[in-house]
């Protein structure tokens, strides 16, 4: 007896947890596919269809709208910032973690430091470098600028991956004749992918999802990404496409909550060695 | 001889890659570069720039004005309502996500069928891009058709002689306090999957053995969690805190998309009053100075919650 109302207490907890989580993105999908009659009817039910579903906003979305510039070129920044931030923080996570020794030690607070710079204490010097460079108006601004919020990060995250990796597996590659290099990329990478996993998917939303730097270096249209263009492209004046603008928001939620509820484990995994490393 | 030099150069350059010092500098040099680059070098400008009396119309740094900057920023109404609301939001943020955290571990530490789905849903507000997240509340806040003034007015709760009527809707984004209790709850909701990963990390270290001797001892559910494992999990709160406080600190999309500051400036916030000042009215000294503000009180905070999570760690 007792056990049942305890089953049906936690069940209700997730539910209101859940309800919690997906209600805009829920009530999103919903008004994807709603007429606008009904739409801007204030006497209908917001939760039903009551003139029947359309696809008119979703097309418009692809055809009538810039959207899918901005879906291109968001992911072209995002493919080039999870490769620089690859590059940059996996030898570098590994240097701190095993080769610097004492100094190495203190890099996680080093490093949180670095994360302590938000974005809006440097866009507008980061601006003046981008115009310097040639860069303003170019997607390529944000390629150069968006791994400074991806790389001390996921360095942070990959050191407690690299420190819970034993160091009787490296050594034992060092007696076996590897060189120290070869025995980070035979024995200790191949030990932390989960982790970089885990940060490629972080790197990856992390540039999707900066939004001063998008409206700072880029003005024009053709430039933009989702974050920039689809409040302000897809936004005039005072008109609002909902339904459009809502099947925007769902087509790139989806796909992201998809990847990290399926790496939830892996990311948890993560933050638990980044925590106790 | 060139060849043979050459071979020299290699095998002396390999032998040196297998100290540790040399090989750690040669891998850890890249990262350090660019972040000195592109976060050490423009945070110094920075500096520079709120020091001098630089505009958009002529960005160079040349005359030093000294704290005039400060002065006249801290002389605008607006600036002293986004100092005032930023640290509210941040702070009532951290305290909404403190509790929301608990609660979602201790629920998403368990075993249950549909665990997997629940996973994929709870991650939701994390994986959209912030400013597409905005979006979709101000949709669900909209004057006019918001389905929560609907159901409100349905259950009797909003219109003509109800407790929160006689209008109609309640214009959640058109009010000072309602509109950055929305923003306070849209903040909550985008950094809760982070917060729970991070709080969750830590929930998973306790030692199972101390949870089921505590049970077997007769502690109640509401024993456990106060005895065990909130202290437990002292230090990955802080961690937590740390994180969502710089999330919500730096963050201007949600109030930039929401309330745009507004009414008036009575809901600005300390970042997008610093993108207004530097890049839409074009005073990079005075933006640069707003951005600047909380900077030394941040790092002093984030310091002391660190060395105290390190301490709590090590006892």
């Amino acid at each position: 007896m007792r056990r049942q109302a305890r089953k049906t207490g936690f069940y209700t907890a997730v539910v209101l947890l859940v309800l919690f989580s997906i209600l805009p993105i829920a009530y999103a999908v919903l008004t994807i596919f709603k007429k606008e009659s009904e739409l801007f009817d204030p006497g209908s039910n917001p939760f039903l269809y009551e003139q029947g579903a359309t696809l008119k906003h979703l097309v418009f979305l692809f055809t009538g709208t810039p959207f899918p510039t901005f879906l291109w070129n968001s992911l072209v920044i995002g493919v080039f910032v999870v490769a620089i931030t690859v590059v940059l923080a996996v030898p570098a996570a590994y240097a701190l973690a095993r080769l610097t020794g004492r100094w190495g030690e203190s890099s996680g607070m080093a490093i949180f430091l670095v994360y302590l710079i938000p974005p809006t204490l440097l866009f507008i010097p980061l601006f003046r470098i981008v115009v310097w460079l040639g860069l303003a108006n170019s997607i390529w601004s944000l390629v150069v600028v968006l791994p400074t919020i991806t790389v001390p990060f996921c360095t942070w995250l990959l050191l407690g991956f690299f420190r819970s990796v034993p160091r009787e597996l490296d050594e034992a590659a060092l007696l076996d004749g590897c060189s120290r290099f070869t025995a980070f990329r035979k024995v200790v990478l191949p030990q932390a992918l989960p982790g970089i996993g885990a940060c490629m998917v972080f790197a990856f939303s992390l540039s999707l999802s900066n939004y001063i730097y998008s409206v700072t270096f880029i003005s024009e249209s053709a430039s933009r990404n989702l974050s920039a263009g689809v409040p302000t492209e897809l936004i005039r004046g005072d008109v609002y496409f909902w339904p459009s603008l809502m099947a925007a928001t769902a087509i790139v939620a989806i796909p992201l909550g998809l990847a990290y509820g399926l790496l939830f484990d892996y990311l948890v995994r993560g933050f638990q060695s980044a925590e106790t490393g | 001889m060139s060849a043979a030099a050459q071979g020299g150069w290699f095998a002396r350059a390999g032998d040196a890659l297998e100290r540790p010092r040399v090989l750690g500098t040669v891998m850890l040099a890249p990262a350090v570069l660019y972040i000195v680059a592109f976060v050490a070098v423009p945070f110094c400008i920075a500096i520079a720039l709120s020091f001098s009396d630089a505009t958009v119309g002529d960005p160079t740094i040349s005359s030093f004005v000294g704290l005039e900057n400060f002065r006249a920023v801290m002389q605008q109404e607006a600036f002293m309502s986004a100092l005032r609301n930023s640290i509210i939001v941040t702070v009532a943020t951290v305290v909404g996500i403190v509790v929301l955290a608990t609660i979602a571990v201790e629920i998403l530490a368990r075993e249950f069928p549909g665990r997997r789905l629940v996973q994929v849903l709870f991650m939701l507000p994390w994986a959209m891009p912030v400013a597409l997240a905005a979006i979709t509340w101000l949709w669900l806040l909209d004057s006019q058709f918001s389905p929560i003034d609907w159901l409100l007015v349905q259950l009797g709760l909003l219109g003509p002689g109800t407790p929160l009527g006689p209008a109609k809707h309640l214009y959640y984004l058109g009010r000072e306090w309602l509109g950055l209790g929305s923003v306070v709850f849209v903040d909550i909701w985008r950094t809760l999957p982070l917060a729970t990963i991070i709080v969750l990390a830590g929930r998973l270290s306790i030692p199972r053995e101390r949870l089921e001797q505590a049970q077997i001892d007769g502690a109640g559910f509401f024993r456990v969690l106060l005895r065990i494992i909130i202290p437990a999990l002292a230090p990955v709160l802080i961690v937590a805190i740390l994180f969502t406080a710089l999330l919500v600190i730096g963050e201007m999309s949600t109030v930039a998309l929401l309330t745009r500051g507004g009414p008036g400036h009575s809901g600005q916030i300390l970042p997008y009053w610093a993108y207004l000042k530097g890049i839409e009215s074009g005073d990079l000294a005075q933006g640069a100075a707003v951005s600047l503000f909380l900077f030394p009180v941040l790092a002093a905070a984030a310091i002391v919650a660190l060395r105290f999570a390190a301490r709590l760690h090590r006892d």
